[in-house]
């Protein structure tokens, strides 16, 4: 067995699971790239990722490189874990966060006390590794 | 007149059921939608071969292929008209209207809507449960839950409003002190505000005393024409007005999380009927989290947005207040069956029937929320008690 392979198996929370879809956003994560789908008839931004542009229904749409700033939309501290493996890790922050370019993530902002994440911060996106073969996208207040 | 509003007043309820509210390992959920079926006949004095058109919900845990044909075929019911509906605690309003619109459209005379859950005790092969959607975009954050989906809700609106931990307090207290006065509550103990203050944190804003009860339940009602619900043995509970509307699918893309889709339901449902909130002698609002009840009293424009906090305040919504709301103690505190309570408490409010001490007098016009999903899901219902 390999490391990689035994670090994988013991990390027990929800993994990203790649799809057809989905893939190019994991693997730009991974690269420590955050892209995001535009498309390329109407410019707008999608995400979760769409295999049509919800605005004009186009399937031309482009994984495009974005600045990872944004705001915090809404701000909550986890005292009463949703699912066992992230018992240990109570209170945590988890956070609704809009990029920039107008789209929103689900996300934990880390980097400050989980109380001191609150609504219209500006934050800017982190890149952390939890396994050697996912990459999360999470936020940290911006400098 | 508008076509919608052409309809208002054509469709009456007839009868009505309500299970108990509680635990009951020893059912099944199929079987809990038939004995809700068997007591709404009862009550309408129907038979089961008179009901031609039946409308359930999809359950959510245990969910099965055509679960209103599994319903139909056990309660013995051979319809013309059926349909699964699967928009979560929306559901049970939302039936009225496409109940009426089934018999108006001539696919069916006498139409059950019925729905029944075990969110307590659940049953079946072990997890199977029906998939949020998109969940692979938020569980790998320790997200998962209608707690953290109303959660950030709340942290919205009190950044937004400056709404107060004692105002969703407030909301959690009213719905406390109606179930004292509910035999088929599932809380029997007082709360005060400060019991609320000390309940424990799960996803703050929202701490325990903020969240619904996961219960065993389930309830049936039965819709028909208003000149033929005239004929039958009760005082027949009129659909006056009914909406429905979609904003968003998730969180992600939700344009408000303040502002959500009752608003232009309830606009629907309040045109349709040709009346005011303040006509409204109660409101049965879906209340899975405190929170909710704060959001709907205000995009049902019982006040303006952001001031949904201080009304809920100083008993304005207990019964004797101004705006009674959830007169059975909600999901908050009977127990959590999806809001088909909330409109079954509507009908029997209407038909004078509850205990005295829960009773609004003279109960003429209520109003009914439904909400479901991520903040996604709504439908409004008007009700009024036959007049002729
Ligand atoms: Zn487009």
């Amino acid at each position: 067995m390999s490391e990689q392979t035994s670090q994988s198996e013991t990390y027990l929370k929800p993994l990203p699971q790649k799809d057809a879809l989905s893939a190019p956003f994991w693997d730009a994560l991974h690269a420590h790239e955050l892209k995001i789908q535009r498309c390329a008839d109407c410019s707008r931004y999608a995400f979760p990722p769409v295999s049509h542009c919800p605005g004009c229904l186009s399937t031309q749409l482009a994984w495009t490189a974005v600045s990872g700033k944004g705001k915090v939309q809404a701000a909550v501290t986890v005292d009463h874990a949703p699912m066992p493996a992230f018992k240990a890790d109570v209170p945590y922050n988890v956070a609704l966060v809009d990029l920039a370019e107008g789209v929103r993530v689900w996300t934990n902002v880390i980097g400050c006390a989980p109380a001191e994440v609150v609504c219209d911060m500006p934050v800017e996106a982190v890149f952390e590794d939890v396994t050697p073969d996912h990459t999360l996208l999470k936020f940290r207040p911006a400098r | 007149m508008s076509k919608r509003a052409a309809l208002s007043g054509k469709y009456a309820i007839v009868g009505v059921s309500e299970l108990p509210v509680g635990k009951f390992p020893d059912q099944t959920t199929l079987g809990l939608h038939v004995e809700a079926t068997r007591l709404a006949l009862l009550d309408a004095g129907l038979k089961n071969t008179d009901i031609d058109g039946i409308i359930s919900h999809q359950p959510r845990f245990d969910p099965m292929r055509d679960y209103t044909l599994l319903i139909a075929k056990a309660s013995g019911i051979t319809p013309t008209y059926m349909t699964d509906i699967s928009s979560s605690g929306e559901a049970p309003v939302f039936m009225a209207q496409q109940a009426m619109l089934a018999i108006e459209a001539g696919l069916c005379e006498t139409v059950l809507c019925v729905h029944a859950r075990k969110g307590a005790t659940r049953e079946g092969p072990a997890n199977v449960e029906i998939r949020e959607g998109y969940d692979e975009y938020f569980t790998p954050y320790g997200i998962a839950g209608g707690i953290i989906t109303h959660a950030f809700m709340a942290s919205r609106h009190m950044h937004e409003f400056g709404t107060t931990r004692a105002q969703l307090g407030a909301v959690s207290v009213a719905a406390r002190k109606h179930a004292l006065l509910n035999p088929n509550a599932m809380m029997k103990k007082p709360m005060t505000i400060a019991d609320h203050a000390a309940s424990r944190p799960i996803a703050q804003p929202l701490h325990l005393f903020d969240c619904s009860l996961p219960a065993d339940g389930g309830g049936a009602y039965i819709v028909m024409r208003i000149e033929r619900a005239r004929a039958m043995k009760n005082t027949p509970v009129v659909i006056l007005g009914t909406g429905k509307h979609h904003v968003h699918a998730n969180l992600a893309n939700a344009p408000s999380l303040t502002t959500l889709g009752g608003k232009v339901s309830s606009q629907q449902a309040f045109e349709m009927a040709g009346l005011k909130p303040a006509d409204m002698d109660f409101a049965q609002f879906y209340d899975c989290f405190s929170i909710t009840t704060i959001g709907a009293i205000e995009d049902y424009g019982f006040c303006a947005k952001g001031e949904g906090g201080p009304f809920v305040e100083n008993g304005r919504i207990e019964i004797g207040g101004e705006l009674p709301v959830n007169t059975h103690g909600g999901l908050l505190s009977q127990g959590h069956i999806e809001g088909m309570m909330h409109v079954t408490e509507a009908i029997r409010q209407l038909r004078h029937e509850v205990e005295a001490a829960r009773q609004v007098k003279n109960a003429q016009l209520g109003v009914v929320s439904g909400h479901g999903g991520h903040l996604s899901s709504h439908a409004s219902l008007i009700l009024g008690r036959d007049t002729r």
